[in-house]
């Protein structure tokens, strides 16, 4: 297949750098990222302290990558809750229509009405600061999202012919969804989760800078950003390190949805 | 047997419900073809959903459909979920569209088997080859997708799909309506041959009557809801008495070059039918008497419900 998709490229390769030295991180960093070097704290980008170092002397391309691997994990599993629970909630509404459908969409509609971040810090700040709590908080937002999005679509293919078709011979409303709607709805909810996914590391970056995500001293880019505003004039790079990895990861993801959504989705395959 | 008595179905249109079907009744034995005609509108369709348990939502049925003794309006779900595709089996009306195009052809003809029966995949597939051979289907992977096989071919993968389970009955809903004229009548042949050759009752809905006088044993002509016409098909064609299936037999091309004579106006809305016979505003032979409903009544050897029928000299 032809990737005729410029984002697509792009983006799978920002998207998969990061997973790259996430994974990278958990076995080997240049030093180790809680490493305190006082004598050498604040120090300009060197060969030996490739960003630099921050106000405890520690090694800033280590913390970024270990920061890569929080954020990632914070998000993954946030992901994985919202689209764990919010896909078959959304697919059960369809499938049964009527008060359920009904019941299931304004419980998401109610959802929609908090802001998403303010309520996860509420979450957080509740349940105890901490990377646990912070996937959760998350993952419970992105619960009506994929909700939605896997209700309208299935609907949809509730309607086809192969689905009465499904039904003559046999099969129920369990079967019918696994085996003719989920299939047919997967491009929708891939494109949805790598969205999500850009979303939940914003929120993660988002819950440590204000001290309620991932807790010291494992790094967070979070967390990075908020400890840099205090030597903003005499270290300024400090905060570009985690600033550009967080809009990095964050534009990676966008465009390989974007990217996803130009190759799987037909109707806007057939425009171009 | 299957056995149609008095159904009727009746929809929610508007916050009023209103009656789409009433008082049809037939019986299907295995073995035995019966077919349904008329124009869109007429029930047909309505008719099938209702013996699949499939009508939708909000829809409310009468009478009694009884397959061997049971009656299947009073079935819950689950247990008409082992009656469909296990003991009926149906085929749509358009195959472009009755086919998953996310799946193999093989796995959708062993649907049914892999739903009804604990099967291996190994011996459903086996058993999908077979099937698909027998819908002349033999040179053609199962392996293929739908949008790989062209119209005629995919109506044969949905006959064969229907076919898995061995059902007693097939309901086949504008088999040939989406297809081009040659292929019609190969798949109309294909049907009869494996009615006959299984044994199994065959209901065929169709607006086509000649497709009909080719392949069912019995004919049931039905307009706005009702059947006006019923009777052994040989009998029906050869001696029909209902104004509207003369204008039916009027309104398709023949072989002889007439044209097509098309029947004015239009099948009522089931919100505005009139009181008595719903053909009466389209009828030359209308009469004061057709205000009120007309009974189906013996007319030779089949039965016409018409105060007026026209009887061929």
């Amino acid at each position: 297949m032809r990737l005729r998709s410029r984002s697509l490229v792009v983006g799978a390769v920002i998207s998969a750098t990061m997973v790259s030295v996430a994974g990278v991180s958990l076995a080997w960093t240049p030093y180790p990222p809680t490493a305190i070097d006082i004598v050498h704290k604040l120090a300009a980008p060197s060969p030996t302290h490739p960003f630099g170092t921050d106000h405890l002397g520690r090694d800033v391309l280590s913390m970024i990558m270990a920061g890569a691997s929080s954020s990632l994990s914070v998000a993954l599993i946030a992901v994985v809750v919202g689209a764990g629970l919010g896909v078959p909630l959304g697919a059960f509404a369809a499938a049964r229509g009527g008060w359920i459908d009904d019941l299931t969409m304004r419980g998401c509609d109610l959802a929609f009405a908090f802001p998403a971040l303010l309520t996860a810090v509420m979450i957080t700040a509740l349940a105890g600061p901490g990377a646990g709590n912070a996937m959760l908080a998350i993952g419970i937002f992105n619960i009506p999202v994929f909700a939605r999005i896997t209700r309208s679509a299935a609907r949809q293919v509730w309607g086809r012919d192969f689905v009465l078709a499904a039904r003559t011979a046999g099969r129920g409303d369990i079967g019918i969804t696994v085996v003719h709607v989920l299939p047919n709805i997967a491009p929708v909810l891939v494109v949805q989760i790598t969205i999500q996914f850009a979303l939940a590391i914003v929120a993660d970056a988002g819950l440590s800078y204000v001290g309620l995500g991932t807790q010291p001293p494992f790094p967070s880019w979070g967390r990075m950003l908020n400890d840099a505003q205090t030597f903003i004039w005499r270290a300024p790079l400090l905060a570009v390190f985690p600033g550009v990895a967080i809009t990095l990861a964050v534009l990676g993801l966008n465009l390989l949805g974007d990217g996803l959504q130009d190759v799987l989705d037909p109707r806007l395959r057939r425009g171009r | 047997m299957l056995e149609v008595k008095d159904l009727g179905v009746a929809l929610t249109m508007g916050g009023q419900s209103v009656p789409v079907l009433s008082g049809v009744s037939f019986v299907l034995d295995r073995g035995h073809s019966v077919g349904l005609v008329g124009e869109s509108g007429s029930g047909k369709s309505m008719t099938a959903l209702a013996i699949m348990g499939l009508l939708p939502p909000g829809a409310r049925v009468s009478g009694r459909i009884v397959l061997d003794g049971r009656d299947l309006l009073a079935l819950p779900e689950r247990e008409m979920c082992a009656v469909r595709g296990r003991r009926i089996g149906m085929v749509f009306q358009e195959p472009m569209t009755a086919l998953n195009p996310l799946q193999p052809i093989g796995a959708q003809v062993a649907e049914p088997l892999r739903v009804h029966f604990s099967v291996t995949r190994g011996q459903a597939n086996a058993r999908a080859k077979r099937l698909l051979e027998r819908v002349g289907l033999g040179k053609i992977s199962p392996h293929r997708y739908p949008h790989q096989l062209s119209g005629g071919q995919r109506q044969r993968v949905v006959i064969a799909a229907a076919l898995a389970c061995e059902p007693d009955f097939l309901v086949a809903d504008e088999p040939t309506t989406a297809l081009d004229v040659t292929v019609q009548a190969q798949i109309l042949a294909l049907l009869a041959e494996l009615a006959a050759e299984t044994g199994m009752g065959l209901l065929l809905i169709t607006h086509d009557l000649g497709v009909v006088s080719q392949t069912v044993a019995d004919v049931l002509v039905m307009y706005a809801g009702r059947v006006v016409e019923r009777g052994p098909t040989a009998g029906v064609f050869g001696a029909m008495a209902h104004p509207y299936t003369h204008a039916l037999f009027a309104a398709r091309p023949s072989e002889s070059g007439g044209r097509p004579v098309a029947i004015a106006g239009q099948v009522p809305d089931p919100l505005y039918r009139p009181p008595g016979c719903a053909f009466a505003p389209r009828c030359a032979r209308v009469r004061d008497v057709c205000a009120t409903m007309p009974p189906l009544i013996g007319v030779g050897a089949h039965a016409c419900a018409c105060f007026n029928p026209r009887i061929a000299a």
